[in-house]
């Protein structure tokens, strides 16, 4: 499903990424972990399609529609509300049945209460679960998640695992974490970055 | 990129001789215009500078019209060297650019006793472009380097190119509503001498934009290529 | 079409946000008036007579453009301000949603704004100064095309600069004399269909020009 040969990302003379290769199955669970600076999140912007290779390949078999991004920020817009934000991605990516998906997916995230309240208004984790809606919203064949437990509660963290619990195995997981004992039971592939 | 940029900048790299020869062209066109071709008789000496004002602008336009195709080759292609080459192309449109502007100023001066005229559209269009292409500057510097980059510059540049004929018509319908023509100048009726000195003067402000244009680009890759090196070394 | 129905919902998202926040609109409406007041007061005042008066109303024609342009960059600041604070323009980005559909959307949006702009501006303008006439209104809607659409995509350049706000009049000023000459022309003119043409133009040229290059102005 996704493909890296030499895969290198510079920023002028700035290097991100160091070359890499890569190769993930359909159905795989990848961790991907490695300190500060070494270039997890350009990875996983690479593989969502957010940039673009400097030097190399890269190939992801999907395409924007079916792929799910989670970023260091919440990709929302601070003024409309958690249920007005989802609306508006619902519709982007054509979801089916928008909102009975959309309510199904706030309640799962505890959200459901808190559906009409601006997403400035919301907390750290609350806005973390927002925006993990957000990435799920469409139901995406390939899912990358860049630290996903950051700002995440105890509840939250537990909802999350369960979540990807249960994608594992019928979709393609991409997760960058410092955590990596948390997924170890998960993983079906591990990549460290140094 | 390395080696290849490494070969076009090193030993064997055409721009020596490039140097020499638009040095040489522009000497040979000197010669002509203060020597050969005639003077003219209503504006005597001043309208010599003609022979330089005209040839700029025509260079300042194929410069700013280069650095256009070079930056679509960059968004079509994404290849890193495009976005170098597309710079440099503006960058000397911009310096002959405002040669023109200070040329044409000059001959405003002598053949009509005044240093700006809003009436002589090609002074105005190069104004305005002047001020465009000074933006791109304050564009390209303000933003971090990399392909974001690269991508603004390019786009950027290609509306300049687009922002010539329009900007052109626009100065054209104000001139006559506007501001009310009071010079009328007739188009300089050459001679065969003068029309000879005219191509020649051309061809040599050409070479000398496009040796420039040479120049800078072997610097700037020799700065990066030497910036690599070091990079390489200490890692 | 889904693109136009993505261009209908990001026009939408545009709208609601503006009306919840009400802070750009009102802002351009105060400025423009405090513009021509400012005007008024920097103008010589005219001789008494007929042919004084004349050559006033045409000159404060230009005023008007003046008004209209700075007051437009005003609002086109803020235009992706939204997008910004939350990092939105990369969710949007990353859907499969056409990059210019992002564009003509925010376009869409600024037009409307500039509409609402006009109409508090023209009368503003026919009170203090002097009346409009039915080609300058027609010259103001062709020149609002053309600055929603350039502008959108100049303002989403500068986004992408350190220096942000300083840089966005500088990129849109050059390119907006075109419009000026076009609408001055229009309100000023004995022949108005040459300018108002001549915007068409304009807006043909850049709008196409836009469309095609968004994509490169947002991707890395």
């Amino acid at each position: 499903m996704i493909s890296a040969r030499a895969l290198e990302k510079r920023y002028g003379r700035k290097r991100a990424l160091r070359p890499l290769d890569l190769d993930v199955a359909s159905g795989s669970f990848l961790v991907v972990t490695g300190a500060n600076g070494s270039g997890k999140t350009t990875l996983l912007r690479l593989l969502a399609g957010l940039a673009g290779p400097s030097r190399g390949t890269l190939e992801v078999e999907v395409d924007r529609g079916r792929l799910g991004y989670l970023g260091h920020e919440a990709l929302v817009y601070r003024e409309l509300t958690a249920l007005e934000n989802l609306d508006l991605y619902g519709r982007l990516y054509r979801v089916p049945e928008r909102r009975e998906r959309i309510g199904m997916l706030l309640e799962r995230f505890g959200l459901w209460e808190a559906r009409g309240e601006r997403a400035s208004a919301l907390s750290r984790g609350m806005l973390q679960r927002l925006a993990l809606c957000r990435a799920l919203l469409h139901d995406p064949d390939l899912l990358v998640l860049d630290e996903p437990f950051t700002a995440l509660d105890v509840q939250g963290a537990a909802l999350l695992d369960h979540q990807l619990a249960e994608l594992g195995g019928t979709r393609t997981v991409v997760v960058s974490t410092h955590e990596p004992e948390r997924l170890q039971r998960l993983a079906s592939a591990r990549l460290a970055l140094t | 990129m390395s080696t290849s940029s490494l070969n076009r900048s090193g030993f064997g790299s055409p721009v020596p001789l490039l140097a020499v020869l638009a040095s040489g062209l522009v000497g040979i066109a000197l010669a002509l215009v203060f020597f050969v071709a005639p003077e003219d008789a209503d504006q005597g000496l001043s309208q010599k500078i003609f022979y330089f004002h005209v040839p700029i602008a025509l260079t300042a336009y194929a410069c700013f019209g280069w650095g256009a195709f070079k930056a679509l080759l960059l968004l079509w292609r994404k290849e890193e060297r495009y976005d170098l080459e597309s710079y440099v192309a503006v960058h000397q449109g911009t310096i002959f650019g405002a040669l023109t502007l200070a040329t044409g100023s000059i001959w405003a001066k002598a053949s009509w006793g005044h240093w700006w005229l809003w009436s002589e559209n090609q002074l105005v269009l190069f104004l305005v472009l002047f001020l465009f292409y000074s933006a791109y500057f304050m564009l390209r510097f303000s933003i971090e380097e990399g392909p974001r980059r690269a991508n603004i510059s390019a786009v950027y540049a290609l509306f300049g190119i687009a922002l010539v004929p329009v900007s052109f018509l626009a100065i054209r319908l104000a001139e006559n509503v506007i501001h009310p023509t009071v010079f009328t100048r007739e188009g300089p009726q050459m001679t065969g001498t003068m029309f000879f000195t005219f191509c020649v003067a051309w061809v040599a402000i050409s070479a000398l934009a496009y040796a420039l244009y040479r120049l800078e680009l072997l610097g700037k890759r020799l700065d990066s290529n030497l910036r690599e090196l070091r990079e390489a070394l200490s890692s | 079409m889904t693109f136009l129905a993505d261009v209908a919902t990001l026009a939408r998202k545009d709208l609601r946000l503006e009306l919840r926040a009400r802070d750009t609109l009102p802002a351009m409406l105060l400025f423009v008036v405090s513009t021509l007041v400012v005007f008024r007061f920097a103008l010589p005042e005219g001789a008494d007579d007929v042919a004084a008066q004349g050559a006033d109303d045409v000159a404060a024609q230009g005023l008007l453009w003046v008004a209209l342009v700075f007051t437009a960059l005003l609002g086109l600041a803020r235009a992706w301000a939204p997008e910004r604070e939350g990092g939105a323009l990369e969710g949007l980005v990353l859907a499969p949603t056409d990059r210019s559909a992002i564009w003509l959307g925010k376009s869409a949006a600024v037009f409307i704004f500039l509409c609402a702009l006009d109409a508090v501006a023209l009368p503003a303008f026919a009170l203090f100064f002097a009346p409009v006439n039915l080609s300058t209104v027609a010259g103001v809607l062709l020149a609002n095309l053309g600055i929603c659409a350039i502008g959108t995509l100049l303002a989403a350049m500068a986004a992408a600069s350190r220096t942000r706000e300083l840089i966005l009049p500088l990129l849109f000023l050059p390119l907006a004399i075109p419009l000026v000459v076009g609408g001055v022309g229009a309100s000023v003119s004995a022949e108005p269909a040459r300018f108002l043409a001549f915007l068409g133009l304009y807006d043909g040229v850049f709008a196409i020009l836009c469309w095609a290059s968004f994509e490169y102005v947002v991707s890395e």
